[in-house]
């Protein structure tokens, strides 16, 4: 083993300081004077920007300054002389601060010897506490720039601004940047500290710039395309840029041109430089590429999302890893992943090969990088490299293939491609918590898709219109050792987040189990036998009845309860149960169900069984037998219900929401009704306008306002109410048709998919349209389309629609339903931008914060944040939905304990 | 720099439903807590002397206060907070 080299190291300290001609004088390996980059026969100039003391770039040569080859050679800076200084624009702030506070003639700071000894003491203080005197700084720059005249020499302080980016003006004078640096340099270095600069690595006159560093070229590589034409780095471009002003204003300068020729071709200067730092500074266009496209310059290299920072320092590209498209497989396991053999092929595993491996290893190598399947199609995996001991890499190939197993040594690494049950890394973009990364076992297929199983959707909320997928493979013993225990998909069964199963049962398996347990099917024993087999259920058979000479069956519950595992008691009602019903009434109806030792007695099996979010059997079976338990429950609970639910048939189409005409005529009148009213209390409301009615009557039949509301509010409200009971009674109609023979009802109600107000609004009535919470009243001239009278507050007019959707919406109620539906994808817009930034911020705030072993929280500077964690010191993963302990569970399996005692 | 705590109080808001318990830790308290969780004073939370609880538990700089407050997790939460000057 090589000797580690990341030993943690701890920084003392940081310092910031300003980098002075002088000092870039001497880090620079040349002067850079001509513009050109490369001669005619494609060697770099001297004294060019690409000059060989820069730096090397092109593998084979050698570094001109410091002898090294590319890959260690740092790079060199060069210079530029200046013709006239220039204002750097990073620090247009600071010099504003700086001849803000300090006075033109003497260079002192604008404040009295009383004044200035009270700051030094603060300040004095403020070094031994180790506090940060910026905002001291920002304090004395305020007091100081408000002095009319000089407290030293009696001159009379003018007003500075500053002119977009880079111009200052004393009393509205435009200052040069030579007339800056002139003031800036006669700023004593005792002023300098309380300006919250260090007089011993930065002075205030390096922020206007007479010397510009030019960066080596191997932080501006020129790039050749296949044209054989060289491309340059936008850098080295903008550096042209300035090096081809900078000589035109020498020139001019020392031909004695005219001042207003010197003044532009300055400012041109100052516009190059200024765009080489920061080509987004506002008040200035952007240098552009021939193209049109703006420059990426030093600052825009560096910041934001896609800067050095976030993008190649806190996050990187990495090897073993892969990304393809994800599909469904109900036959894996929850805890497995399918990886198409052409991944499995590329992406690799280290083996260490010693004495115990070694026959292993070298049978592996010598089936070189492509082996042959197995008979029947079974996947191999073979060797993409060999390591040997001393450290060379060897890639093995079909040709070297035997020759290379025959050379295997104890001690070198074997480089093996994946086989079933390695560990993986599996991951879903956006990963908002911590289940969007989950650790599974391989398993080699054919296809080019990665595949999981169904429950694992919801933690990654995934699905299969097109959804992409990464994933990692672990390379090393403790990873792997770690992510199997901790990050396996089995062990995030139950959410942090909120104490219940976040991996579950959805849709079919639930629809499936559903039909399986309600009301207690006669399955007929060769189609319960066909459903175990395909599910690879290898228990006893449940009962078996006859009925009649031929007829065997089995009960669907008794199937059911062939996969519960034993000691498993419990009792709930199902999602199917209507709400506001008794025990009896529900045990009549089988929707309580009542689970004994493993076996289901009572009720039917659906969404707040085993369903992901909400499954109490699912979680119960978690929580008192384990996370492999659970785990193996849900592959056969899900495998039980598409089982059954393929083999019985479901189906689901547009006439299930099919109602009798006499339904119709009931909807029809209800929202006849609803409509009159609300000219009704249209009516009441427009009274109070009308001059032919008497302040009496007025009181008498007029709309009453509600307590804190007003007329038009009370109006809107008393409609929204209508319109909202209108819907609800045309829904109710309508259901009052569709029973739990229809299969759309039934996956409502089991909660596999779908809501009962979908299905009212498809049979029945679609309702009121909302735009912010309100009927919709947006348009112009008073009305919201030219189809209605204006001021017409009506129930149409404003955007309630009458039609359901089988029946089809009317022009105007098509628009309306636009409306809302234009609001809601508005909103998931602005909702995910907004929320995403938020947890970034958050994220960024809490990133270092660690549960100690004492259950204080604590971050890495050992700080205490929480005594306790979330006061309680319960894991809310370990937590029964946010409580450390079920009591009801407790009190009922201790009476039973009792009864079954005495 | 240091004021004197206020001596009279037009109102304490320490007896206001709303604000937790603040009482001033004694010397040997302070010590057992800080070697309980191993800590020097800087790692714990912080209260400004000028925090309207912290002036009506008459807190100085330096003092350690137990802040017993409600909470909707474990019903009551014991926290520590070091009274500084700024």
């Amino acid at each position: 083993m090589r000797p580690s080299t990341n030993v943690p190291k701890k920084i003392g300290s940081i310092e910031f300081a300003l980098l002075s001609p002088t000092e870039s004088r001497g880090l620079s390996a040349t002067k850079v004077i001509t513009a050109d980059t490369y001669d005619d026969d494609g060697f770099p100039i001297e004294m060019g920007l690409m000059d060989p003391r820069l730096g090397v770039i092109e593998p084979g040569l050698r570094c001109k300054t410091c002898g090294q080859k590319v890959g260690d050679c740092p790079g060199h800076f060069g210079h530029i002389d200046l013709a006239m200084p220039v204002i750097h624009v990073g620090y247009v702030k600071t010099i504003r601060n700086c001849l803000r506070a300090t006075c033109r003639g003497c260079g002192h700071l604008l404040l009295t010897e009383s004044e200035k000894g009270q700051f030094r003491a603060r300040y004095d203080q403020y070094m031994v506490e180790a506090k940060d005197t910026g905002p001291l700084s920002k304090r004395i720059v305020k007091v100081a720039s408000t002095a009319q005249v000089c407290p030293s020499c009696g001159r009379e302080h003018g007003t500075i601004d500053v002119d977009k980016p880079t111009t200052f003006r004393e009393n509205q004078h435009k200052m040069t940047p030579s007339e800056v640096r002139e003031w800036l340099e006669k700023i004593p270095d005792e002023d300098l500290p309380l300006l919250d600069m260090n007089p011993e690595v930065a002075r205030p006159e390096w922020m206007v710039l007479t010397v510009l560093a030019v960066p080596p070229v191997t932080m501006r590589p020129s790039i050749t395309l296949d044209s054989g034409e060289r491309s340059e780095d936008d850098l080295t471009h903008k550096l042209v840029d300035v090096i081809r002003i900078n000589q035109r204003l020498q020139e001019n300068r020392d031909a004695g041109a005219p001042q207003l020729i010197v003044e532009d071709l300055w400012e041109l200067l100052q516009y190059h430089c200024t765009t080489y730092f920061d080509n987004q500074t506002a008040g200035i266009p952007p240098a552009r590429h021939r193209s049109g496209r703006p420059l990426k310059t030093i600052s825009q290299r560096l910041k934001g999302k896609e800067g050095r920072f976030r993008s190649n320092l806190s996050g990187k590209r990495v090897n073993f890893s892969a990304r393809t498209v994800i599909s469904p497989d109900p036959n894996l396991s929850i805890n497995e992943v399918g990886i198409p053999e052409a991944s499995a092929r590329e992406l690799t595993v280290p083996v260490r090969v010693h004495l115990r491996n070694f026959e292993w290893c070298r049978a592996m190598v010598e089936r070189g990088p492509r082996p042959e399947d197995l008979p029947g199609g079974i996947y191999q995996p073979g060797v993409n490299y060999v390591f040997r001991a001393d450290g060379r890499r060897v890639k093995v190939t079909e040709k070297n293939r035997e020759e290379v197993a025959e050379r295997l040594e104890l001690g070198s690494t074997i480089e093996r491609q994946m086989m079933d049950g390695d560990v993986v890394l599996f991951n879903r973009q956006p990963s908002l918590h911590r289940m969007s990364m989950m650790a599974h076992k391989v398993k080699v297929m054919p296809g080019k898709t990665f595949r999981f199983n169904l429950p694992c959707c919801p933690p990654y909320n995934a699905d299969f219109d097109g959804d992409e997928m990464n994933l990692h493979v672990l390379q090393g013993e403790e990873a792997r050792a770690e992510a199997e225990i901790l990050m396996k998909v089995q062990e995030n069964i139950l959410s942090p987040r909120f104490g219940g199963p976040i991996i579950g049962a959805i849709h079919d398996h639930i629809s499936g189990c559903f039909l399986l347990t309600w009301k207690n099917p006669k399955i007929a024993v060769e189609e319960a036998s066909q459903v175990f087999a395909r599910i690879g259920f290898r228990g006893n058979m449940p009962e078996v009845h006859r009925e009649g000479p031929d007829r065997m069956y089995v009960y669907g519950k008794d199937m059911f309860s062939c996969i519960l595992p034993k000691g498993i008691n419990l009792r709930f009602r199902s999602n199917a149960c209507p709400p506001g019903i008794s025990d009896e009434e529900a045990i009549e109806r089988d929707y309580l169900v009542d689970i004994v030792d493993g076996e289901l007695l009572s009720g039917a099996i659906d969404e707040r069984a085993i369903g992901a979010f909400k499954g109490v059997l699912l979680e119960k079976i978690a929580r008192d037998l384990g996370n492999a338990e659970a785990a193996l429950f849900l592959d056969r609970v899900t495998k039980l219900g598409t089982g059954y639910i393929t083999m019985r048939g479901f189906t689901t189409s547009i006439d299930d929401e099919d109602i009798p005409d006499e339904a119709q005529r009931d909807i029809a009148t209800k929202i006849q009704r609803a409509e009159r009213q609300i000219d009704a209390l249209v009516e009441s409301y427009n009274l109070w306008q009308d001059p032919a009615v008497s302040p009496k009557e007025k009181e008498e039949r007029g709309l009453q306002a509600l307590p804190g509301r007003s007329l038009e509010e009370t109006l809107e409200l008393e409609i929204m109410k209508v319109t909202a009971q209108t819907r609800d009674g045309a829904g109710e109609t309508a259901s009052h048709f569709l029973g739990m023979d229809n299969p759309a009802v039934i996956m409502a109600r089991c909660g596999a998919r779908g809501s009962m107000l979908n299905l009212s609004q498809m049979a029945g009535c679609v309702g009121q349209q909302a735009v912010r919470g309100e009927r919709i009243h947006r348009g112009y001239q008073q009305r919201t389309l030219p189809h209605f009278k204006r001021g017409d507050l009506g129930a149409s007019a404003k955007g309630f629609v009458a039609s359901s959707y089988k029946t089809g919406l009317s022009p105007t109620e098509y628009f309306f339903h636009s409306m809302g539906g234009r609001e809601g994808l508005v909103d998931t817009a602005v909702r995910t931008s907004r929320s995403g930034y938020m947890q970034r911020r958050l994220i960024n705030a809490l990133e270092d914060l660690k549960v100690e072993a004492d259950n204080t929280v604590r971050n890495t500077a050992g700080t205490i944040i929480q005594f306790t964690y979330g006061e309680d010191g319960v894991d809310p993963s370990r937590s029964v939905r946010g409580t450390p302990v079920d009591l009801a569970q407790v009190f009922t399996e201790a009476e039973k304990e009792l009864k079954r005692k005495a | 720099m240091s004021e004197e705590p206020e001596t009279v109080q037009v109102f304490n808001v320490l007896n206001h439903e709303l604000v937790p318990v603040h009482e001033v830790l004694d010397e040997d308290e302070a010590k057992a807590l800080m070697a309980r969780y191993g800590v020097k004073e800087d790692q714990l939370p912080k209260i400004q002397v000028a925090d309207p609880a912290a002036r009506a538990a008459g807190a100085r700089p330096g003092d350690i206060i137990r802040v017993v407050r409600m909470s909707p997790t474990a019903g009551k939460a014991v926290a520590y907070r070091f009274v500084v000057e700024y």
